[in-house]
């Protein structure tokens, strides 16, 4: 009997930890993607600035509430701009930042492509 | 044909580039939020900062008054000095101002008011600073002009002479 008592406490136990690391774990990946608006250079994860302090219960709140990553990260958007979110959207103002490594690599790869094949020609 | 083509394509991508990095200079790398956004006012709910009940911001905004939104604190030095504009602003009819005091000390705050004055019809309590990131604000103080449930204006910092006289002006 006491041996059951000890298995189920340390089941509850590791059970409940692991329920709120997971926890935890969510709340700093969306914090490490958002910038603290009030310090430079830094996530809202990093700072510890009253702004951040605040962002990060409101995440923990907001995750409570069952909504989703995407949808937090929407419903800061709303509030403070894209700005808030480190990685930018694909829109009109940055598709060349999207597009242009794209299109050196295949600009080079042709390059790239067009030597070997030449240079095996020049060989035969 | 092919080895005049290259030269050619390397400088115009060397161009692109210089005419890129040529207009990043000209912008400031500092964020500026934009300042003249018309939004709908959030709807929360907070404590009163006297009564401790919840007040709902739905039963305070009305629509066609003119309100100042106003979050402060008592340990902000800047709150202090725009203080003695707010209390003037205050005698003012036409315009309401509503407080949010943010992440505050409730005895500090009440010194504060007793100190300088209360230029504020309704004070909301804000314990963590979740209600301010509701109306999309960076710290304290800030304020918001609101007009029939938007806001028309918001001033990131303290209020100055000009930003009152600007207000004055706009709800002529």
């Amino acid at each position: 009997m006491n041996i059951l008592k000890v298995f189920l406490i340390f089941f509850f136990l590791i059970h409940l930890n692991s329920v709120k690391a997971d926890d935890q774990d969510e709340r700093n990946q969306i914090t490490k993607n958002l910038r603290c608006l009030v310090c430079q250079g830094q996530s809202v994860y990093d700072s510890d600035s009253e702004f951040a302090n605040s962002l990060k219960i409101l995440v923990k709140q907001k995750l409570n509430e069952g909504l989703s990553e995407n949808q937090i990260y929407d419903y800061l958007k709303i509030k403070y701009g894209e700005w808030i979110l480190y990685d930018p959207e694909l829109n009109k103002n940055t598709y060349i930042l999207w597009l242009l490594p794209i299109l050196i690599f295949l600009i080079g790869g042709v390059i790239v492509f067009k030597n070997f094949f030449k240079k095996k020609k020049d060989q035969l | 044909m092919k080895k005049k083509l290259l030269p050619f394509f390397v400088i115009l991508i060397f161009g692109i580039i210089f005419i890129i990095f040529y207009k990043g200079l000209e912008d400031t790398n500092i964020y500026t939020p934009n300042l003249n956004v018309k939004k709908d006012i959030p709807i929360f709910n907070s404590k009163d900062f006297y009564s401790d009940k919840i007040l709902k911001s739905s039963d305070i905004f009305e629509s066609n008054k003119i309100y100042l939104f106003n979050i402060w604190s008592s340990w902000c030095v800047p709150c202090r000095q725009e203080h003695p504009l707010l209390m003037t602003l205050s005698l003012n009819d036409k315009i309401n101002i509503i407080g949010l005091n943010y992440k505050d000390n409730k005895k500090n705050a009440v010194n504060f008011l007793q100190e300088l004055g209360n230029p504020y019809k309704k004070i909301f309590i804000d314990v963590d600073g979740i209600k301010a990131i509701e109306w999309g604000a960076y710290g304290v103080p800030e304020s918001f002009l609101i007009y029939n449930n938007k806001i028309i204006k918001k001033y990131i910092g303290p209020l100055n002479q000009n930003s009152i006289s600007e207000i004055k002006q706009l709800i002529k």
